[in-house]
């Protein structure tokens, strides 16, 4: 899933501050899972705001929603009233809900409350972790599994590099070294030949590199 | 045969090479560089210009490597892999290659974590190994990264690389050396050697493949200046193994600048002379360059050979 945390109250109250009327919309999505933006962080976040301005002096009045899902445009179009006599909406999903907030609802000013941080899981309740690079072009048939592209400090594709050291990266002793887990794991399973073969540089085009991506399945398409 | 650099025909002909290393500045005067070229000169068949080291901006290696050929020694470019992608890196060469610079050393690079730009992106576009494959396939088969023809005045470098075998996993490490040397190195320069013991586990498994037979191989030392550096080195760097033996005798010894020389000086004869399969030592005097003449002679490596390419 994607992982995002909210941003400071602080940060997003600078955003709103001449705002008198604001939307604020969760996503029962991603964001509800690793609990930065769905429907309980949507209402605590409004109420939060409201105290802070009620106290300076400067009341807010705040609607909230949470959509099913921000990153499908079929589920904004519902708060086309709710939309209609606020100053500003703040959405609580990742970058894409953002965005489609903005393509709706052309005449309002639309801001993140999140941070997107990264396609990941959780380790244990309250910690997540970053899994996947979305590199376009899954390589973890030739890594046992682990990726080297985000979780390998370097992308190195033919490692582990010099900093490798007691299992850990050499940025930080609480970063695997994702070359050492990859070393373990072909290991285990008796392919450590695999290793010796030389990955050839990435074709990066299938990857952000190459401009926003889109994924087309005409087999789905409809009409 | 012809050789590609002097680096090459000392190394080729079986001579006991000598290579060292001068640290650009963070500046943009050239003096202090010259200062240690012409420091070196004589006493060393090849240096390192370093590439940002441990990321922290200083004058590129390849501009520094002017003023180091201007001075009389064959400069050895670091290119790491963190600061350039495919493009830069191909145009670099060109540059390089077009000013004189004939050695050519392909590493990942320091994260720059440790440097002065904490914030900057990294690149990795291309990994050590495979920018030791493309300089060896622009060199050998006329051709730049994408495949595309070099019609004319290909870069011909003598490509190097790095060997850690103080980096886990370390049953890893002669492997990925055979990897390194599969994909086109011609010599290898070994992270500083403190764990002597360690090393020569490293030889033996490099002996065991044959592979001192295919690459060559030269020891890294480094002169330690007191025993802050070792317990530095050894927690603070991750790569490295400093045995607490060497940190208690520079804490002990009267004068530890000058321990730190004889127990370069020490090792130096010690891999010359015991450890098989090694063809050169690379003396990393990290911002203590001055100290390499002396290190040189003591170790009885002075005069070094003459060697001209026709």
């Amino acid at each position: 899933m994607i992982i995002a945390q909210q941003k400071t109250i602080k940060d997003i109250a600078a955003m709103i501050s001449d705002c008198k009327k604001v939307l604020f919309v969760g996503c029962a999505g991603c964001v509800t899972v690793c609990l930065s933006g769905g429907e309980k962080e949507t209402e605590i976040l409004a109420s939060a705001l409201r105290m802070m301005r009620k106290l300076e002096g400067n009341p807010l009045e705040t609607v909230t929603y949470t959509a099913t899902r921000q990153c499908d445009p079929e589920y904004i179009p519902p708060m086309d009233e709710m939309a209609k006599d606020v100053d500003a909406i703040v959405s609580l999903a990742c970058g894409v809900g953002v965005q489609y907030l903005a393509e709706r609802f052309t005449d309002k000013w639309v801001v993140p409350a999140l941070d997107t941080k990264f396609i990941g899981g959780s380790v244990t309740h309250g910690i997540w972790e970053e899994k996947c690079g979305l590199c376009g072009e899954c390589i973890l048939h030739k890594t046992g599994g682990i990726c080297p592209i985000i979780r390998c400090s370097k992308s190195i594709l033919n490692g582990p590099c010099g900093g490798s050291q007691y299992g850990k990266c050499e940025i930080s002793k609480d970063v695997e070294c994702a070359w050492q887990l990859i070393y373990d794991r072909m290991k285990t399973l008796g392919k450590l030949d695999k290793l010796m073969e030389i990955q050839p540089p990435k074709d990066w085009t299938k990857s952000r590199d190459g401009g926003p991506r889109k994924a087309i399945r005409e087999d789905v398409m409809i009409g | 045969m012809k050789y590609l650099s002097k680096l090459h025909k000392i190394l080729d002909s079986g001579e006991f090479a000598v290579t060292a290393e001068i640290g650009p500045p963070k500046h943009a005067s050239a003096h202090g560089i010259r200062h240690h070229a012409e420091m070196l000169k004589n006493h060393v068949d090849a240096t390192n210009i370093t590439d940002c080291q441990t990321a922290i901006v200083r004058i590129s290696s390849i501009a520094a490597g002017v003023h180091i050929l201007d001075c009389g020694i064959e400069p050895i470019i670091q290119m790491t892999c963190r600061d350039r992608n495919r493009i830069a890196m191909q145009a670099d060469a060109l540059g390089a290659y077009c000013l004189g610079m004939r050695n050519m050393l392909c590493l990942s690079g320091d994260h720059q974590k440790f440097g002065n730009h904490p914030t900057a992106k990294n690149v990795y576009d291309v990994d050590s190994m495979q920018l030791i494959y493309l300089m060896k396939r622009m060199r050998d088969e006329k051709q730049f990264f994408s495949g595309e023809a070099i019609k004319d005045h290909e870069p011909r470098f003598y490509i190097g690389a790095v060997a850690n075998p103080f980096a886990d996993p370390f049953e890893f490490r002669v492997d990925r050396l055979e990897k390194k040397v599969e994909a086109g190195a011609q010599y290898i320069q070994t992270q500083c050697i403190f764990d002597m013991e360690r090393f020569e586990r490293f030889m033996e498994m490099v002996r065991e493949r044959g592979l001192d037979q295919r690459v060559h191989i030269l020891a890294g030392v480094t002169p330690l200046k007191g025993w802050r550096a070792a317990k530095y080195l050894q927690t603070g760097v991750s790569g490295m193994i400093v045995p607490d033996s060497m940190v208690e005798r520079l804490k002990s010894a009267e004068d530890p600048k000058k321990e730190g020389v004889n127990i370069c000086i020490e090792q130096i004869k010690h891999i010359k002379e015991n450890v098989k399969g090694v063809h050169g030592v690379h003396i990393m005097a990290i911002a203590w360059e001055e100290v390499v003449p002396e290190i040189v002679e003591r170790s009885g490596l002075y005069p070094r050979p003459k060697a001209e390419l026709e």
